[in-house]
């Protein structure tokens, strides 16, 4: 038996939004999981790879309240692995974009101890700022 | 032989030690690495949405400068760019396929960029370990007077240098060429099998708790298989293995801990360089002590 | 001839009225000719407001010829103390360009807006606390790490500076290449202003400078001989003499120093 799912209009704008941001057609996910047993960030997550990408499919928002995608090391684990050729490094990038582009940071730099500033090579800080900032 | 040389920031810092090793074993190899005359930060991350193209800005830049190199022959028609940090190579490499696959974007980009001169597409970008292979692990094996005997070395790539697979100078899953340059070093080469787990990169400035937590696994797993040292190349991945063993320790107290080099050092050991070129004073654990009970330094400090 | 509305209101006339007088008032002051005397107008747009002007003004006395009176904003008139920031746009081009409304000549059809002041984070540091190394930049200032190399600094700047390249000297620990690039900068801020990812390009610049000359660059042999020399007591009895001349003899020692030729 086939179920059809409906998506409301609000639904599919933001299923747009992220598949335009991503560039990834995100409903050709077939939730193998294959990208939550790769993870290296998984057992730090509140929902897995696999469950956001079914978010996304559904264009559930909620998703954006989630702590994964800031979790995402952009390691592209995922990205080699997944049998459908999908890229979920840059759903999650696009996912964080909609937050920074509206000038929210993830991060206050400022709040690191001075011990830290002291330590941190530029190469983190750098990536580190470009990823959580907008 | 002349090749265009990108350093990036850290290298002229924290991870000096990292250029300066790679700079005396590329001459000694007959490989003259020419700094980029100007060049900027490449941003560290390749920017993944599709419709962002200012943060493409910098590494194409860059590559702009070695056209430059080549016009005002400081390289001859060489236009390879050659990088050692393996965060900066993904990402200038990234770019350039980019723009190549993209001519709108790179047009766009050109347009923008109105002061320079247009960037052709015609530069490639390349690991240092890439050069080393295509010189031949022979010739590095002709080059040691140091041979690591018995030093048990497990090599680390991380992400940058295998991921995603258009960029990566190896197979992804299968990855060799570090350990093919250790066993040419005369080293024992450890497997490990978190070899290729991320080190959580950039997440050490949001959570640096997360990160401790995955160099843990990655070096007591290097440490159960044997491993006395690690090999890698990329100065955040050195940060999050070698000086994150701090935070390691404090909440592992039987944690013993394991020199982190990039595998430059190594080379430059291995090849007997002057002692001057290791810098291991940036090294957060101090490799000096298992280097000197293999006899490794501390010897001859000739040539 | 001045003062052309370039949209019309009428409900404004009282302050119209007072913009006029002050103009007038001001006219000869600024130009130093009579406006029969003036041979070239043009009409440049002050906030959105035509006004004719002699062309040979610079940005500055054409808008205290229109009427405008600059209580800040408005230092050394000799383009070294950065106070007069202009921001300007001409008919027809998409260039946003940039000035310092002392040293630039109105053009015709001129769209500008001053920029007296560029609110940027300016923390107070010990030097002495420091270390001399890079992070101590990004301490201060964290959105260094921002820097896209977009270069957009560089285009703004009334200096002539390679800023870009300067930030990223800073980014790279190259205090000496910081220091140098810099050192011309006259703190306008329209590079701040300007920068998409809001990095405060010339306070960075001072802080690298200061750590730069603390750290750094050589100290001066000749300086150091000569405090050492007034310490001392070389001077000591000369000095005693001069304080006890009278003005005239004063002057006529001044006249008659010794000194390098022009
Ligand atoms: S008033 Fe000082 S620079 Fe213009």
């Amino acid at each position: 038996m086939i179920k059809k799912l409906k998506l409301s209009d609000k639904n599919v704008d933001f299923l747009k939004k992220i598949e335009e941001l991503s560039g990834e057609v995100i409903t050709r996910c077939d939730q193998c999981g294959i990208c939550s047993a790769s993870c290296p960030m998984v057992s730090e997550m509140d929902i897995t790879p696999s469950q956001l990408m079914r978010m996304v499919q559904l264009g559930e928002s909620e998703v954006m309240e989630s702590k994964a995608m800031w979790l995402c090391a952009s390691c592209f684990t995922c990205t080699v692995r997944c049998p459908r050729g999908l890229d979920l490094s840059k759903v999650a990038e696009a996912l964080r974009q909609v937050e920074l582009r509206q000038a929210i940071d993830h991060i206050d730099v400022k709040k690191l101890s001075k011990d830290e500033m002291k330590r941190l090579p530029q190469i983190a800080l750098i990536s580190g700022m470009r990823k959580f900032t907008g | 032989m002349k090749v265009s040389y990108y350093p990036g920031c850290t290298l002229k810092t924290k991870a000096r030690n990292f250029e300066t090793s790679a700079l005396a074993v590329a001459e000694k190899l007959g490989i003259e690495l020419i700094e980029l005359s100007r060049w900027n930060c490449c941003g560290t991350v390749f920017s993944l949405t599709d419709d962002d193209l200012i943060h493409h800005v910098a590494p194409i830049r860059n590559l702009i400068r070695v056209q430059e190199m080549n016009k005002n022959g400081l390289v001859e028609n060489d236009h390879r760019l050659v990088t050692l940090c393996s965060m900066c190579y993904n990402t200038l490499k990234r770019a350039n396929i980019r723009v190549k696959e993209k001519p709108d974007d790179l047009k766009k980009i050109n347009d923008f960029m109105y002061l320079e001169e247009d960037y052709k597409g015609n530069v490639e970008v390349i690991h240092f370990l890439e050069l080393i292979k295509d010189i031949g692990f022979e010739k590095i094996k002709e080059n040691v007077t140091n041979p690591f005997k018995g030093l048990k070395i497990a090599p680390y790539y991380g992400c940058m240098l295998l991921r995603p697979k258009e960029v990566g100078i190896d197979d992804p899953e299968e990855p060799v060429i570090q350990e093919e340059l250790i066993f040419a070093l005369g080293a024992e080469v450890i497997d490990n099998p978190y070899k290729k787990v991320c080190c959580g990169s950039y997440q050490t400035i949001r959570d640096k708790q997360v990160v401790s937590n995955l160099a843990y696994d990655i070096l007591t797993h290097a440490q159960n298989a044997g491993a006395e040292a690690i090999s890698l190349s990329c100065p955040l991945c050195a940060f999050n293995l070698d000086s994150r063993q701090k935070e390691i320790k404090e909440k592992h107290s039987d944690f013993t801990r394991i020199p982190v080099f990039y595998f430059t050092q190594l080379m430059a050991i291995g090849f007997g360089l002057n002692e001057d070129y290791y810098g291991f004073d940036l090294n957060y654990v101090n490799p000096e002590p298992l280097l000197k009970e293999k006899n490794l330094i501390g010897r001859n400090n000739a040539k | 001839m001045p003062n052309k509305e370039e949209t019309s209101s009428d409900k404004k006339l009282d302050s119209k009225e007072i913009m006029d007088r002050i103009a007038e008032a001001s006219r000869q002051v600024v130009s130093g000719v009579e406006d029969e005397e003036v041979e070239n107008w043009v009409t440049i747009y002050i906030m959105g407001r035509a006004y004719e002007v002699p062309a040979d003004l610079t940005i500055l006395t054409a808008m205290e010829y229109a009427g405008y009176k600059f209580v800040r904003g408005v230092g050394c008139r000799q383009g070294f103390c950065g106070a007069c920031s202009t921001v300007y746009r001409k008919k027809g081009e998409y260039k946003l360009q940039t000035g310092m409304a002392c040293q630039t000549r109105v053009e015709d059809e001129m769209y500008l807006v001053q920029i007296p002041f560029v609110p940027a984070e300016k923390p107070s540091y010990d030097l002495t606390e420091h270390e001399y190394d890079v992070n101590v930049l990004f301490e201060y200032y964290p959105e260094l790490a921002r820097c896209v190399s977009c270069n957009t600094c560089t285009k703004a700047c009334p200096q002539d500076l390679e800023v870009m390249d300067y930030v990223q000297a800073a980014i790279k620990g190259d205090f000496k290449g910081l220091a140098e690039e810099s050192f011309d900068c006259i703190q306008c801020g329209l590079c701040a202003i300007r920068c998409p990812s809001e990095i405060v390009q010339y306070n960075i610049a001072q802080l690298g400078r200061r750590l730069y000359g603390r750290y750094d660059s050589p100290e001066p042999e000749h300086l150091k001989k000569r405090l050492e020399e007034i310490e001392e007591g070389k001077f000591d009895k000369e000095m005693k003499e001069i304080t006890k001349l009278s003005r005239e003899e004063l002057e006529r020692m001044y006249a008659e120093r010794k000194r390098e030729e022009d």
